[in-house]
This record gives C-alpha cells, structure tokens and sequence, in this order.
C-alpha cells in the first residue's frame, strides 16, 4: 500500500477512532454502567461524572506515558546495560563517557551553547522589539526577523553554509575578507570559535520568537509609569532599561528558559554543518553518533541532556502551580 | 515619546538605520539561498550571488580541430572561431560573446589580452581577438589542433534546470510526498486527543487536576533524546519497526504537552456563563465540549496546528530514528542532511535549490497565517 492512501486511512482510522472512542465510551457510562434511572439514579449521575473527567484524559494520558514518561524511566534502566543490552555493567557508560575527551569537548561546547545562544536571542528580541515598537514599518521589520522560526534547522544551516563557505565567490564573509586582501578561511574550522558561528545560526532563528513575546510584554507595560519616568526627567535610556526592563523581567526569564531548553535539544545545525568534527560537537549530536551503534552510550548522554534539562522543569512546574493558586 | 533613542529627529533616523541594519542581517542568507537556487554551477562559483545581476569572466576551453589548417605560401595556417565551439556557443547562445583575455595552458587560462601574438610550445605563433576569432600560423604542417583557453565576459543568467535536476533526477519529488505524508496526520491525530484532554483539565471537577497540569507543563521540557532509544525498541517488539506508522505515533506523543497546554490555557479563558448555562439546559459534558468548546476554541487550535506542522515538517531527528533510511521512505530534512550534502557536497545550486524546495511551504505556512502562530507562541510560553 502505498504510503499516501496509508497516510489518509490513518488519519480517517485515527480521528474516527478518537470520535468513536469519546462518544462510545461517554454512551456506555451513561446507559450501561452507571444508568440514570432506577432507584439510584441520583448516586449514578454523580459516579458518572466521577469516571468522565478520566474516560476525556485516558488516550492523552496514555500517549504522553508512553511516549515521554516510560523513556525517562527506559532510557535510564537501558543505560546501564552494554553494547547490545545482555549485559548489566551499572554505571560503566557513564564512567566512560567522563573519561572520553570527545565528551568533554562537547559538554564543554554545550556550557557555551547554553549560556551564549539564550543570552543573545533574548538580548537581539528585545533590542529589535524595542525598537520597532513606534515605528511606521515596525510590522513589516518584525515579520521579515520572525520569519527564520518558520525555516528547518536543515535548511538554515544550508542557508547559512554559503554564507559560511570558504570560496570567495560564494561566502559572502570570505569575499568581504577577499577585497580588504586577507586570505580565505574557512570559519567552521576556526578553533573554539567556529562553535560561535553555529551558534549563530540558532540565534538567527530563535531571535525572532524572543521578540514576539517581549514586544507583546512591552505593549503591556502600563503607560502611566513611562509618563511618570519621563515627567521626572528620565531620559530614554533611564525609561528602558529602569522602567521597561524590570516590569518584563518576569516574561524575559520565560524566554530565557525556552531557548536554553531548546539549545539542549537541537542537534541539526551541529550534524548538517560539521558533523561533529573540528571540535563542535555538542551533547544532542554526540548522541547521535552512537545511535543505532551503542544504544548502551547513546542512552546515557541522553540521560545527561535530561539532567541538564531537570532544574528547568522544575522551576517551569513551580512556576505553573503558582499561576494556579 | 519612549523610543530608546529619544524623541529627536536623529533619534528617529538612528532608529531606522539600526532596524534596516537588523533586518538586512536577517534576510540576506536566505536570499542568496533564492538567488543561488537559479544560477548555474559556473556561475556559482564563479561569482557571488550578489553579483548575479551583472556580467561574469567565465573560463572556457576549446579543443580546436585540425582538419581546416591549410598552406599559404611556406607557412600552414589555421583559421576559426572560437564562439563556434559546440560547448562555448551553448554558453551564448545570443551570440554576443566576447573575448576577454585567453591563454594556452591550464593553469593560465587569462595570460593574454586578445590581439598578442603568443608562441605555442608545439611551435607556431596563436593570435586570438575579441571576437573570438583565431589564427595559427606555424611553419610545420599542422596536424593536431591546439587547445585555447579564453575567458569571456558571459551576462547573467537565470536558470530552472537545478528545479529539474533536484525534483526529477534527485529524487527531491519523492521526500517531497514523505514529507507531506508524516506531517498531515501527525498534526491532525494529536489534536482532538489533546482537545479532549484539554477540556477536562480546564473544566471538569476531579481530584488531581492541579498534579496532572503540573506533570504537563514539566513533559513540555523532556528532551526527544531519551524517547528515541526506548521507544524505536518497543515499536520494533510490537510490530511497528521503523514506519510511517511508527513515526506518526511518535510525532503524536511528542506533540502532546505543548497541544494539552496550549488549548487548556486557552479553553480556561473562555467566559464560565456559556458553559454553566449549557448545563444548567441539560447538556452533557460531551455535547458541551462539541458544541460549545471545540467552535469557540478554534484559534487555539489552529495555532497547535501551524506548530506541529512547521515542527514535523521540519523536524530531522524524529524522522532519522523512526524511519527507515531508504531512498522510498527518505523525508526532505533526512535527504539533504544525509544524501545530497555527502554526494552532491559540492554542487552549490542543488543544495540550495533542494533546501529552497524544502522551506517554500513552512514559508508559505508562516506569512499566510503568521497571527495565529503568534497568539499561539504568547500562548504556550509559560507565565
């Protein structure tokens, strides 16, 4: 069967399923398990809709368990068997993977990726959604710098390698090096450096969603508290960065944390650029050279990224709890 | 009256220039993506893409056959034009080249201005002018051509032939159709689930609601990587392998939190009148959900949809590990990274125009409905 018709019969199965599913189930509790008639009717009704809230969950709850909760407790349990998983050797992967300079190289380049690519998306977000805020074409201005959040991190990164490229008439930076007469480089093989220069590339594409959610907080500011500032002699500077700033810093920290969460997922840019090579690797991109190799390895620097990712998810629930009270 | 820089004129223009600057920087790269996508591989990598619009040097090479040479006199001569050479004149095919310089090695293909007389090393004296036409005068009778080699001032040229070579000869069409065929039901199932889902956490009664919000918003953050193992065994165990049913129903769980999230948060919102009034009536929770939630909730979502659709489109590693990685089941992400980057590594216009075709409907996605995208993104980031 060819994969379209099996493309479109999965979604007639899938959403009729879900339909049929809701609606039967929802008939069954009515009529058959608890019915509303008889001389418990009104206890029936209230078991009813006890049951219900979980009969709306079950498909969700069961999809999310088994595709993100049973992995965390799976990829740890894995990573601490062999190769080919016979053979139990506790924490072994993970006392290798520290001992490899390969791993190292890539924590270390990972560190960067968190603390420079968040800091510069945010910072680039605010900048450009402070400053087209007031102006004519400021929509048009934001629309073109959004634009990257739609662009795969395959495609940005081809886009990016001919930017990149070390022939002069196809990188633009080697040909601006070419005319004040240096010598072509090749900047993905600068050391340390060239991670910055991948970096860039996520900070192109995310800087655009740090500025849709900033440029929304800044509209929000009251407008009373910039008049007051600036009745008291505030010059635009004071307003931004004393007034502005610590009234978003709140929506700047959510931003913040979804980059750096994003930063310890993406593996693309580092496997379609480099591959890995010229010291650039980074943890996700590790991963992936021992997938399909060394389930044992690669589970185990999974389970680092998920260390890494943990104080953010806690801080995120915390925060969600708080919303709710 | 709060711009950063003040409420000056200067300020204004320093705004603007700053903004111009920010916005070139962005959409530079992928506009010579665009350009580069329509120019031929000489032309790539004999000039910039910036200089797509003007006149190229290209070098040309032409092996010039013998059989016209005659005698005049004690000298043999042979006589042509360059231009007529199959493969230059396909080059120009308006016949307006001209000569700008040309050589007789290799290595230097411009040493001569057209109009010098140069000594070739098989003997002979090779005068070549602007018009491209050619005299070799020898006193040896000449029986093997010589080999010229001219470079000519070539106008630009736009071309569809990387289209044709990436969707017909590279297989481009076919990840074309995976990709679509992942991408539809795998936003299309995740969402009624979530939709369901939603609505019970937004307005239903139970204990341990606020743990399950919780235990969402806290999935929203586990990284894809710890799924990938794990679950490409289970899915090898029960049958699915590595599929197209395998990875829809990896793209529906991992799209899961932020769809739950996004449409809770939004199905809270919505004014408690309606709904109570609605059951007051005597609806069912379900009819409420159909009849009142779902239509109301309808720019919520549209938003998930753009996302898990621009996400799957997108997405690489999903597709690398739940897949398999033959040419029939390649999605685009997949061909470019893996294939047309080790074969083709070199040949600029493939890449960009495979990498054109692959982002043309994520574009088209973005600027047709980028409100919802945005309401969606102020939507799900966590407040």
């Amino acid at each position: 069967m060819s994969p379209v018709l099996q493309g479109l019969l999965t979604i007639i199965i899938g959403v009729g399923g879900c339909v049929g599913y809701f609606y039967a189930s929802n008939i069954i509790l009515d009529k058959v398990i608890f019915p509303a008639r008889g001389p418990q009717a009104g206890r029936n009704i209230n078991r009813a809709n006890k049951v219900r809230p979980w009969l709306f969950l079950f498909p969700a709850m069961f999809a999310l368990g088994l595709y993100l909760v049973y992995p965390v407790v799976g990829s740890f349990y894995r990573s601490l068997f062999d190769r080919l998983g016979n053979n139990f050797i506790g924490l072994d992967n993970y006392i290798n993977l520290f001992a490899e300079e390969a791993f190292r190289t890539a924590v270390f380049n990972n560190l960067l990726w968190v603390l420079v690519v968040p800091a510069m998306a945010t910072f680039l977000g605010l900048l450009v959604a402070q400053l087209t805020d007031r102006l004519v074409w400021g929509n048009f201005a934001k629309s073109l710098i959004f634009m990257p959040m739609a662009i795969s991190f395959v495609g940005a990164s081809l886009i990016w390698k001919f930017v990149y490229s070390a022939n002069p008439d196809i990188g633009i930076i080697n040909s601006i090096r070419d005319s004040m007469g240096l010598e072509a480089l090749d900047p993905l093989q600068v050391p340390f450096w060239n991670n910055f220069f991948l970096m860039f590339i996520l900070v192109w594409i995310q800087t655009g969603f740090a500025m849709v959610i900033l440029s929304a907080a800044l509209r929000g500011i009251p407008e009373e508290t910039i008049e007051a500032a600036i009745i008291d002699g505030a010059n635009p500077f004071q307003v931004f960065f004393q007034i502005k700033v610590p009234q978003i810093m709140g929506t700047i920290v959510v931003v913040w944390t979804t980059i750096t969460i994003l930063v310890l997922k993406v593996f693309d840019i580092v496997y379609t650029m480099t591959g890995g090579n010229f010291d650039t690797d980074i943890l996700p991109s590790y991963m992936m050279s021992f997938m399909f190799r060394d389930d044992g390895r690669a589970t185990a620097v999974a389970f680092v990224i998920m260390l890494l990712v943990l104080p953010v998810m806690i801080w995120n629930i915390r925060q969600a709890r708080k919303e709710m009270r | 009256m709060d711009n950063i820089a003040g409420q000056n004129q200067g300020g204004k223009i320093a705004v603007n220039i700053t903004v111009i600057i920010l916005v070139l920087l962005w959409l530079l790269p992928t506009i010579g993506l665009f350009v580069s996508s329509f120019r031929e591989r000489d032309q790539i990598s004999n000039s910039g893409w910036w200089q797509a619009p003007f006149s190229v040097d290209l070098n040309f090479r032409a092996r010039v056959a013998a059989d016209g040479a005659r005698q005049e006199g004690t000298q043999y001569v042979l006589e042509g034009n360059l231009f007529d050479d199959p493969e230059i004149a396909e080059a120009f095919p308006e016949d307006n080249g001209s000569v700008s310089a040309f050589g007789t090695r290799a290595v230097a293909p411009d040493e001569f201005t057209p109009g010098t007389a140069t000594e070739l090393r098989s003997g002979g004296t090779l005068t070549v002018q602007a018009d491209g036409s050619f005299r070799l005068e020898s006193a040896e009778p000449i029986d093997r051509g010589p080999t010229i080699y001219l470079a000519a001032e070539t106008p630009p040229r736009f071309t569809l032939l990387n289209y044709d070579t990436v969707l017909n000869a590279n297989g481009m069409d076919r990840a074309f159709i995976n990709t679509l065929t992942v991408t539809i039901p795998a936003t299309i199932i995740p969402i009624l689930i979530a939709a369901f889902a939603a609505y019970a956490l937004a307005w239903m009664d139970f204990p341990g609601r606020g743990v399950l919000i919780a235990a969402v918003v806290g999935l929203l953050v586990v990284p894809l990587q710890l799924a990938l193992v794990p679950l490409l065994k289970l899915h090898t165990d029960i049958g699915i392998g590595q599929s197209f049913l395998g990875i829809w129903l990896a793209h529906t769980g991992f799209g899961l939190p932020l769809a739950v999230y996004l449409l809770r948060n939004y199905m809270v919102g919505l004014p408690r009148d309606i709904i109570e009034g609605a059951k007051v009536d005597g609806a069912t929770d379900f009819q409420i959900f159909t009849k009142i939630i779902l239509p109301l909730s309808f720019p919520a979502l549209a938003s998930f949809a753009i996302f898990q659709f621009l996400w799957t489109w997108n997405d690489l590693l999903v597709a690398k590990v739940f897949l398999p990685s033959g040419a029939e089941s390649q999605v685009m992400t997949v061909k470019i990274a893996d294939d047309l980057l080790g074969s083709r590594g070199g040949d600029w216009g493939i890449l960009a125009t495979a990498a054109f075709v692959s982002i043309a409907v994520p574009l088209i996605v973005f600027f047709t409905m980028q409100r919802y995208l945005v309401r969606g993104l102020l939507a799900g980031s966590v407040k």
